[in-house]
Order: C-alpha cells, then sequence, then structure tokens
C-alpha cells in the first residue's frame, strides 16, 4: 500500500489489517508516534489524517486510502517549530515528554478548527489524552498561547 | 516503636552484589577522551552510606553501604565540551537539566556546554538508583564539587601560563580571565591530561551566589521531546532486531503444564521460546509477533488465590495490647478510633516497560527503562550466570517510573529471547501487560487511635500500618504517649516502590485522623495543627498553605467544604489546602487546591513548581479513584477504560503553588513528597461539605470489577 506521510510518498509493504501505529513505527521508523495503551484510551499515538485527529493503535493502515497523515515529525516546516510547539517548551508543558508529540498533535487539530479556544473548549477536546506526569495545567496553557499567537499572526 | 528500614524502595528482589571499587582508569581514560582535565569524585563514608540508603535515622534501604569509590565524573575537553557522568537517570523528573546546571553553575560554563551521560552501567559510577528522592540530595552536591575542582584546574593552567597568581583569575562562561587576557576553558584543556580526585564533601558556591542553580530553567532536551525526536527504549532499534513477545500465564504463579507452539512455529520469520515456565516467541514485525504469541496454545495448573473482597481483613493480624494508651483514652477529653483501608495502585507509567538486548558472545548489552540500571545488571548477570562485567545496562531518558521501575522483568525476557534468537530482540509490554506483571503499590490497613485533653493538646497517638509500608509514619505532632508499628503481613499481589512510597498512605490516615479530632473537640483543623506542632519547618509551610488559600476567611456554602494537611518526608515539608463541591448524586469537584512546599534550596523554581502541581495531580487518583480489583489470580481491570487515572477534566480549575525556598538549607528533592498532603486535605473538605468522612483510598466508591468511572454518579 501506498502512505502519504509528513508530505512524502512511502511503499509499506505490510498486510492490510496492521494498524496504522505499528506500520509507522515498525515500517518507517516514525516512532515520535508513542503506544501508551492500544485501547484509543490514551492519546499517545494521536497523528492527523486530512488534518483531523486520529487514534493511530485503532486506524486500520488499509483504511486511510491515501489521505495526508501528520505525526510529530512533519509538524516543524524547514526548522521552523509549530506555534504550539513553540509554546509547549515556553510553558515547559512536559516532565517525561512520553504524551507529548500526541498532546501536541491534539492541540494542532484543536486550533485548527477553533481559533483561540477557551478552557472548556480544551479541556473538551483534550479529554482522551492522558499525561500521567500531571501537566496538564501546563499544556492548557500552551494551547492557550499558541491560540492567541496564531491568531494574532492570522489578523 | 519501631522502625524497620524502608521495606518498598525494593521490590522482594534483594541487591546482592555491587560493583567493585569502580574508578575511571587514568591510561584508559585518556587513550578515549583524547586529552583534558578530568575530575572523579570520591565518595566519603557518609555518602556511601547515604548512597546505599542508610542515612537519615536509619530509615533507607536495607543495603549494605555501597562499596565503590567514586560517585560521578566529569571531563572537559580539548574543545570545551564538558561531559559528567552519573549513574542516575532521567524518568521526567528533570534531573538531566538540574544536574547539567548544578556542573554549568560550579564551573563557570555556559549550560549548552554541558552533556551528561546518565545511568550508563559501562559508563557511569555505580549508583544504587533513581529512587527515594536522592538524586538532589546526592548528585547535586557531587557534581557541583566535581566542577567546582575542574574549574580550579583550569584557573592553575591559566594561572601557570600566564605567571600571575591563580587568585587574580576568574572562571566564567567558558573561559577564563584576569582582566587582561584570557582563554577558552577547550583551549586551557588542549595538550593537558589532568586526572584529579576529588572527596565530595568539600565547599562550593554558597545558594545566595548561584547565578545558574536558583533559576528557572527549560528542560536542556525540550526540543527533541516536542519534535518526536527523542528515542524511548520503547523506539529503539536496532539492524537485525526482531520483536518479542512472552506468554503470560493465566494466572499469578500459574504453571505452565504444556504449550502447543506449532501453529505459531509455523508463521514466517517467527520463532518460539521455551524455558522452564517462560514461554515467548520472536518475529519480525510488532503485528507478527502479536499474531504468534495468540497462535500459541497453553495450558496452565492455577492454584487458589484470594480476592479484593477479602483483602483488608486478610492483611491484618492482631496487635498486643497498649496499657498506657488505653489509660489515655480513658482519661481523655476526646477520643478517636479509626480504621483507614488503601487499595493497591498501579504506576501507570505512560511509556510501558520496554528492552532491547544484543548478545555480543558472552556479552550481553540491554537498552531498558528502568530506574535502577546497576540493580538490573545485577539481574541479568545472575539469570544468566555470567560475570556483571559482561553485562551493559544503558537507561534512555525514560517515559516516567515513579518507583515502579526498579526491576528488570523486561530486560530479562529481550535478553532471553534474544539469546535464543541469536539477534537483538526489542520487548515492548502492553498495557494490559503493565496492568497484569509489574507491581503495584502496597494495599493497607492502618488503624489509628488517639486522645485529645480539655485544652486541645494530644495525649494519646497509636498508630498501626499493616503491610503499606512505614515511610512517613511517624507523627511529628506532639504527643509523649504514642505508639507507632509496621506490621508486615503477606501482600496478595506483587508490590513495591510507588511515589512516596507508603508515605501516601501513612499521611492519609495520620491527617485524615487529625482533622477528624479536631472536628470532634469542635477546634479548627489549621489550629489544631499548629497547637500540636513545634516543628517550625512544618508550621511554616502550613502557614504559608493556610494565608494563601485564605483559610478561615471565608464560610463554606452549601455542599462546598474546606480541607487542610501537612507533612514532612524525604527532607521535605508540604501543606495542602482544599476546596471541593459535593452535589447529591455527582461525584465531588475539586475547586481548588493550594499546596506550599518547602525542599531546602531551590535549584530550578520552574521544574520545582511543574514537579509540585504533577505530584498534586497525580495524589488526585489515588485519593479519589484509583484501584486495582483482582480476584483468582487475575487482575479484573487491567486497561485504561476500566483502570481511570486524571485527565484533563480532574484537574481543580485553580491549583496555588506555593515554594518557600530556604536558601539557608541543603536541597533536598522533590518528586514525592508533594503527593502526600492532597488525599486528606480533600478528605477533610468532603466532610465539611457532606458531614461524612471518607476514611478509604480511593474516597469513591468503586463499581465491581474495576474502578470509578469519569462522570458517573458514584459518589
Ligand atoms: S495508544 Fe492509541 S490511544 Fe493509547
Ligand atoms: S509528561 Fe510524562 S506522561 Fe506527560
Amino acid at each position: 500500500m501506498e502512505l502519504l506521510v509528513n508530505g512524502a510518498r512511502h511503499q509499506v509493504d505490510a498486510s492490510p489489517d496492521r494498524t496504522l501505529l505499528t506500520v509507522l513505527r515498525d515500517e518507517l521508523d516514525l516512532t515520535g508516534t508513542k503506544y501508551g495503551c492500544g485501547e484509543g484510551q490514551c492519546g499517545a499515538c494521536t497523528v492527523l489524517i486530512a488534518g483531523l485527529p486520529a487514534r493511530a493503535c485503532q486506524t486500520r493502515a488499509a483504511a486511510i486510502n491515501g489521505k495526508a497523515i501528520t505525526t510529530i515529525e512533519g509538524l516543524a516546516k524547514n526548522g521552523r517549530l509549530h506555534p504550539l510547539q513553540e509554546a509547549f517548551l515556553d510553558q515547559q508543558a512536559m516532565q517525561c515528554g512520553y504524551c507529548t508529540p500526541g498532546m501536541i498533535l491534539s492541540g494542532v487539530a484543536l486550533l485548527a478548527k477553533t481559533a483561540n479556544p477557551s478552557r472548556e473548549e480544551i479541556i473538551g477536546a483534550m479529554q482522551g489524552n492522558v499525561c500521567r506526569c500531571g501537566t496538564y495545567p501546563r499544556i492548557i496553557a500552551a494551547i492557550e498561547a499558541a491560540g492567541r499567537r496564531m491568531k494574532g499572526a492570522a489578523a | 516503636m519501631t522502625f524497620e528500614p524502608e521495606r518498598y524502595e525494593l521490590t522482594a528482589k534483594p541487591l546482592h552484589a555491587f560493583e567493585s571499587n569502580w574508578e575511571p582508569d587514568r591510561r584508559d581514560f585518556f587513550k578515549n577522551l583524547g586529552g583534558g582535565i578530568v575530575v572523579a569524585v570520591l565518595l566519603s563514608n557518609s555518602a556511601r552510606a547515604q548512597e546505599s540508603g542508610g542515612g537519615r535515622g536509619g530509615r533507607g534501604f536495607r543495603q549494605p553501604p555501597a562499596p565503590q569509590e567514586v560517585g560521578a565524573w566529569l571531563h572537559i575537553d580539548t574543545n570545551g565540551g564538558v561531559t559528567a557522568f552519573t549513574g542516575k537517570g532521567e524518568v521526567g523528573q528533570n534531573a538531566r537539566t538540574s544536574l547539567s546546571m548544578a556542573v554549568a553553575e560550579e564551573l563557570g560554563a555556559p549550560l549548552s556546554s554541558v552533556e551528561l551521560v546518565m545511568g550508563d552501567t559501562d559508563r557511569t559510577p555505580f549508583d544504587f538508583g533513581t529512587v527515594g528522592s536522592r538524586t538532589t540530595p546526592d548528585m547535586v552536591p557531587q557534581l557541583r564539587r566535581a566542577a567546582a575542582a575542574a574549574r580550579q584546574a583550569l584557573i592553575e593552567v591559566a594561572a601557570a601560563k600566564w605567571s600571575v597568581p591563580a587568585s587574580e583569575l576568574q572562571a566564567e562562561n567558558g573561559v577564563v580571565t584576569d582582566g587582561k587576557q584570557s582563554a577558552a576553558f577547550g583551549e586551557l584543556a588542549r595538550d593537558q591530561q589532568i586526572y584529579k580526585r576529588v572527596a565530595s564533601e568539600s565547599g562550593v558556591r554558597p545558594a545566595t551566589q548561584w547565578t545558574v542553580m536558583g533559576k528557572s530553567t527549560p528542560k536542556v532536551n525540550g526540543r527533541a521531546i516536542v519534535t518526536g525526536q527523542h528515542q524511548y527504549t520503547f523506539d529503539m532499534r536496532l539492524p537485525g532486531m526482531l520483536y518479542g513477545r512472552v506468554l503470560r500465564p493465566e494466572t499469578f504463579g500459574a504453571i505452565l503444564a504444556s504449550l502447543d507452539a506449532s501453529t505459531a512455529k509455523q508463521m514466517a520469520g517467527v520463532s518460539v521460546v521455551r524455558d522452564g515456565d517462560f514461554a515467548g516467541v520472536t518475529a519480525p514485525t510488532t503485528s507478527a509477533a502479536a499474531s504468534a504469541l495468540a497462535a500459541l496454545r497453553a495450558e496452565w495448573k492455577n492454584t487458589p488465590q484470594t480476592s479484593a473482597r477479602t483483602l483488608f481483613t486478610d492483611i491484618k493480624e492482631p496487635v498486643s495490647a497498649s496499657p498506657a494508651i488505653d489509660k489515655a483514652l480513658a482519661e481523655a477529653h476526646h477520643k478517636l478510633q479509626r480504621t483507614y483501608p488503601v487499595a493497591y495502585i498501579a504506576h501507570t507509567p505512560l511509556e510501558p516497560r520496554a528492552a532491547l538486548a544484543r548478545w555480543d558472545g558472552d556479552k550481553l548489552t540491554v537498552w531498558t527503562g528502568t530506574q535502577r540500571p546497576f540493580g538490573v545488571r545485577t539481574e541479568l548477570a545472575q539469570a544468566f550466570r555470567i560475570p556483571e562485567e559482561n553485562v551493559r545496562v544503558i537507561m534512555p531518558d525514560t517515559g516516567s517510573g515513579y518507583g515502579g521501575k526498579h526491576t528488570g522483568d523486561a530486560a530479562l525476557e529481550a535478553a532471553r529471547l534474544a539469546k535464543s534468537a541469536g539477534q537483538p530482540v526489542k520487548v515492548t509490554w502492553t498495557r494490559q501487560e503493565e496492568f497484569t506483571w509489574a507491581y503495584f503499590r502496597p494495599a493497607g490497613v492502618i488503624d489509628v487511635r488517639s486522645a485529645v485533653d480539655s485544652k486541645g493538646k494530644l495525649t494519646a497517638w497509636e498508630f498501626h500500618n499493616f503491610n503499606s509500608g512505614n515511610s512517613g509514619m511517624n507523627t511529628y505532632y506532639d504527643v509523649a504517649n504514642k505508639r507507632v508499628e509496621f506490621h508486615n503481613t503477606k501482600s496478595p499481589l506483587r508490590q513495591g516502590s510507588y511515589r512516596g512510597l507508603a508515605a501516601t498512605a501513612n499521611h492519609f490516615a495520620r491527617e485524615a485522623h487529625m482533622s477528624e479530632l479536631a472536628a470532634q473537640a469542635g477546634i479548627d483543623p489549621f489550629e489544631f495543627r499548629m497547637k500540636n506542632l513545634s516543628d517550625a519547618r512544618l508550621k511554616a509551610v502550613l502557614q504559608a498553605a493556610a494565608d494563601k488559600f485564605g483559610w478561615g476567611k471565608k464560610h463554606a456554602a452549601a455542599g462546598m467544604g474546606f480541607g487542610i494537611a501537612a507533612g514532612f518526608e524525604k527532607g521535605g515539608y508540604v501543606a495542602t489546602c482544599a476546596e471541593v463541591s459535593v452535589q447529591p448524586g455527582r461525584e465531588p469537584r475539586i475547586l481548588r487546591l493550594t499546596e506550599a512546599f518547602e525542599c531546602g534550596a531551590i535549584v530550578n523554581p520552574g521544574h520545582l513548581h511543574t514537579q509540585v502541581e504533577g505530584a498534586m495531580i497525580m495524589g488526585l487518583g489515588g485519593a479519589l479513584f484509583e484501584a486495582i480489583d483482582f480476584a483468582d489470580g487475575k487482575i479484573l481491570n487491567p486497561h485504561l477504560a476500566r483502570y481511570r487515572v486524571p485527565r484533563f477534566r480532574d484537574v481543580p480549575p485553580q491549583i496555588d503553588v506555593v515554594l518557600v525556598d530556604r536558601k539557608d538549607l541543603p536541597s533536598a528533592g522533590a518528586g514525592e513528597t508533594p503527593i502526600v498532603g492532597v488525599a486528606p486535605a480533600i478528605a477533610g473538605a468532603i466532610h465539611m461539605a457532606t458531614g461524612e468522612w471518607r476514611r478509604s483510598l480511593p474516597m469513591m466508591v468503586l463499581s465491581a470489577g474495576g474502578s470509578a468511572q469519569s462522570g458517573g454518579a458514584a459518589f
């Protein structure tokens, strides 16, 4: 099958019932997409498929049908971090960092849909992402800050 | 009163053999490193005792003193690059950052020039483990000392070169200067082969003169994290690597009666390994390994086991009479006798256990996310009956641990499979395996009896902890007549360390009890604590938390309540206040948490703040809804869908952290103690809101076969 990941086309020889998570990690060595539970409960495996957040552990690779996939490795453009990546650094919204890629992609999807989201909108959109280290308040602050910055840049 | 050495800093498996006199060999060193300046920090006897945990009143780990002499070392290369070597590891507590800051501070080098090699049994000195909040109190002083000595060496090189007195020179920002001429560290290190050994207890810059330490500093490898470049063990790969899975017994302790592997063996690229009760598969992909595992047909011989239903009677035992306490209770103005059951909970690190093993002949290298790489090396050497010198364990910065990654289970599995495969093998645990085959925070039952006189002074205190552990068990309240005991009973499940160890359970019981006693005596719970405390540091954090929270300033509306708790453990002092709303039929909402924390001189205020906040949020889970359910040798809720952890919606809308900076005191660790006040503060607030005392952890009623689910009317 062919996958379009971070703007590049890849031919992957994999059985169609494999999850996108194992194909990204084992075949394309894109290990920024994490395994946290394999049951759709933690959000560590979040990627964007045609701009929408998806749980790679719950997505069969064969079901993607040529849609563009964005993983954490593809978020920065020409070495320039996405404003939400910047905001995670500014707010120090990480401890062990294992949840961070999934958090950032879920946040990017939210910001694409809702400019400048409220705290309640952030909580609603991020409820499926677990940070066991408890950095939630920082992540909320990072999304708010990136939202403000992106809105400023768009105006 | 009896205190045992800390029981649960290690799991059942003790460490027997330690590395003998490890010290870098001078010639080897410079052969490998080129020239430069090397400083090794020799451990004093007290530091060695500390390293093995015998410090602080004998309440450390049950270990002989570490025999090795070197605690840490650092190298300045001929380009001015600084590499420091420590056996400690990074599990999200930001030790890589704080330790780099310690080196930069004392050396006078830019933070960006400092690299840290951590947790590698071939390259770093022996270390007992990243446990017990010891990284800051033990490793920060050692690295500071090494760096201070290296700075002195650089200054001496420059002094000789320029023929000026060393006392006129300064080292800052990677450069030595006398005001007129200057030379970069790399330039000075060139053509040198200086090797210094320093004792760990010499003087360094006082906290009041810090320029790097004491300032909020971002995570040194933050960019690698936000771009997905950092490789956790889970993400690593070697050429020719296979993926391994282990066949798990049907129940705990089950014996593998028979195994039919014929179907699995026919699958492409699959091998099956059986060794006693151990069986596993290797395959070219994660998915193929999962299919092969599913194709194994095993029969298990199970033994009957107890369940969570009888846990709290199973782990109790009779206690001898306490006539002195009985007498005090009989004479008391108010008295109270209560029982506090505490469930098993799971660490649930977001990166499950993982290991990657490679054999080169009879030499074994294992990368694994463990908090004790040297302990895991011993486990591996024993399991494969090879000398420890043949085993190298490397700990990449790990997706957290919280005390849950002390053992080498995944390392042993990967090494066993790799041995048969003749190729490197990576074993990554599923979440279900992590919930079942890791170990748990001990469950416990705590019985407390107490009495107060007419003036509100404590007159008696009796405290029995069954199974959950002795950390933070002693009371810091003034009471002459006390009996505090830990009862080492038999745990039905595998148990081990957890963030704060038993201090969470013991603080819950003690502090919830203090609040209930205060209520019974008609005294404000803050006043009651102050009245019965003389420890100035504890009183200071209690006052700081109360001030920030506005304790006593506001009256709780119907269905609302405030609670307070104080605590001390592992060199840190904490006080927590909670504001809670409870509506009938709904689960409680934690509206506000305030915590004051003091752990001596603050190394990195920003990260300390995150650490405290993170511990408070993690503490909400154990306080309200986390619990492992089990029966007949099986875990009944081994999924995130049935084991609830704190999520965004559980975070209190307002969290206030007050950091008390004591520049006059040595820095203590902060990874654990900030968790202990959360549960009892919430218990007090729930009581004020509802009139009801919740005396079990978790405090919410759990549905059968799982923990309380989000949004359920479970209260
Ligand atoms: S790994 Fe996919 S949601 Fe947890
Ligand atoms: S930072 Fe560790 S899980 Fe989020």
